[in-house]
């Protein structure tokens, strides 16, 4: 079956004014659905058509590059979605908010340490909160990379992702990549990536 | 000696609509100078502190090389441009591309399929390499072709601030202005 663009669970105006309505939308409808449309474009008539996007993108070195930029893509963006919310923000809790204490000492250190990893990247890729053989570890990959690809400089499981591809903040951020990640913080959802810490460990 | 944002030979507004002046100011204003500024900061104390912008290119690695090839790929891009440019190379340059590509209008296609499928942020390049030939290439973020031994002769920035307010997505629709609003003399004079 071929892979589908996601439905939101939020409508593309119940960020804002952190995130603006026609940047979540051509963001969405856009970006994020050609990501999909090439993926399976890339896909059609190779065999793999039906395995799981996970299994592809952590054999990611067996495939084209087609596959990595549109199946990271995919991924990556059907993830960022989860991790916002309308009206999100606050700090994380239970278990979560443990292992932010443990291996960043705050969550306003684990922040720093995330707006550092976005900030830096050079060009256009994401920044990521991963859980890395037990332990919780900030990372950034180029382009549509992920922690899951078998390519990836830190491997794990990704929990949180934030685009810094410069579509993700144009229209309203223009070249203050730091005012967009600093507004991030006030959608997160962290009980979506509680969720996935625990899926992650277990 | 520290670097400098070059003067632009037109005004922000010149190349409305193709690129609007709010893309210039933000694309020269702040990108550029933000490079510029980097860069300034980046090479005191260090072997580049004399060195000319092509050397450090040439050397550098990491955040130096990163500002010092976005600085000489944003004056190289921004000095293509004229208004009411466009049209067609003529002389020796047209016939080297003839040569090299088939026709003008077929290089155009190879250049503007190179631009649009680059994926991520980055630039696309036609290039002479030392055996007099001329090539397309892409290059990702602040990769420059001098680096490879080629001479650069005409770029196009796909990065996504160079387009995202003007067209978002529709990375073609600028590839496709971008065409009128080149100065052939001047890619003449770099051939
Ligand atoms: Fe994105």
């Amino acid at each position: 079956m071929a892979f589908e663009l996601p439905k939101l669970g939020y409508a593309y105006d119940s960020l804002v004014p952190h995130i603006d309505a026609q940047t979540m939308e051509i963001h969405h409808t856009k970006h994020h659905a050609a990501y999909v449309n090439n993926l399976n474009n890339a896909l059609q008539g190779t065999g793999n058509e039906n395995r799981k996007l996970e299994e592809i993108i952590t054999e990611i070195s067996k495939y084209p590059a087609a596959v990595r930029n549109n199946g990271g893509g995919h991924f990556n963006h059907s993830l960022f979605w989860e991790v916002m919310k309308p009206n999100g923000g606050g700090n994380p809790t239970g278990d979560l908010s443990d292992a932010v204490n443990k291996y960043f000492g705050s969550v306003d250190k684990l922040k720093e340490n995330l707006n550092n990893a976005g900030l830096t990247r050079f060009g256009s890729g994401w920044a990521w909160l991963v859980v890395k053989g037990g332990e919780l570890v900030v990372s950034s990959t180029p382009n549509q990379d992920n922690p899951l690809m078998d390519i990836a400089e830190v491997k794990g499981t990704p929990i949180l992702g934030i685009d810094v591809w410069e579509h993700a903040y144009y229209l309203k951020y223009q070249n203050r990549r730091n005012e967009y990640l600093a507004a991030f913080w006030n959608v997160i959802n962290w009980e979506e990536i509680s969720r996935r810490f625990k899926l992650a460990i277990h | 000696m520290s670097f400098e944002l070059p003067k632009l030979p037109y005004a922000l507004n010149a190349l409305e609509p193709i690129i609007s002046q709010k893309t210039f100011e933000f694309h020269y204003g702040k990108h550029h100078q933000t490079y510029v500024t980097n860069l300034n900061n980046l090479v005191p104390g260090t072997k580049f502190e004399n060195a000319t912008l092509e050397t450090i290119i040439k050397e550098a690695e990491g955040p130096v090389f990163n500002n010092a090839a976005q600085v000489w790929n944003h004056t190289f891009f921004f000095l293509t441009f004229a208004p009411n440019a466009g049209g067609e190379p003529t002389g020796a340059l047209a016939d080297a591309i003839s040569k090299n590509f088939g026709s003008f209008a077929e290089f155009k296609e190879k250049f503007a399929k190179a631009a649009v499928t680059l994926f991520g942020s980055g630039w696309a390049w036609l290039v002479k390499k030392p055996d007099g030939t001329l090539e397309i290439i892409q290059e990702s973020n602040a990769g420059n072709p001098i680096r490879k031994g080629f001479t650069p002769l005409l770029t196009c920035d796909v990065w996504e601030h160079a387009y995202y307010l003007d067209y978002q997505n529709k990375r073609p629709d600028f590839v496709e202005g971008f065409w009128k609003l080149i100065d052939w003399k001047v890619v003449a004079s770099r051939f």
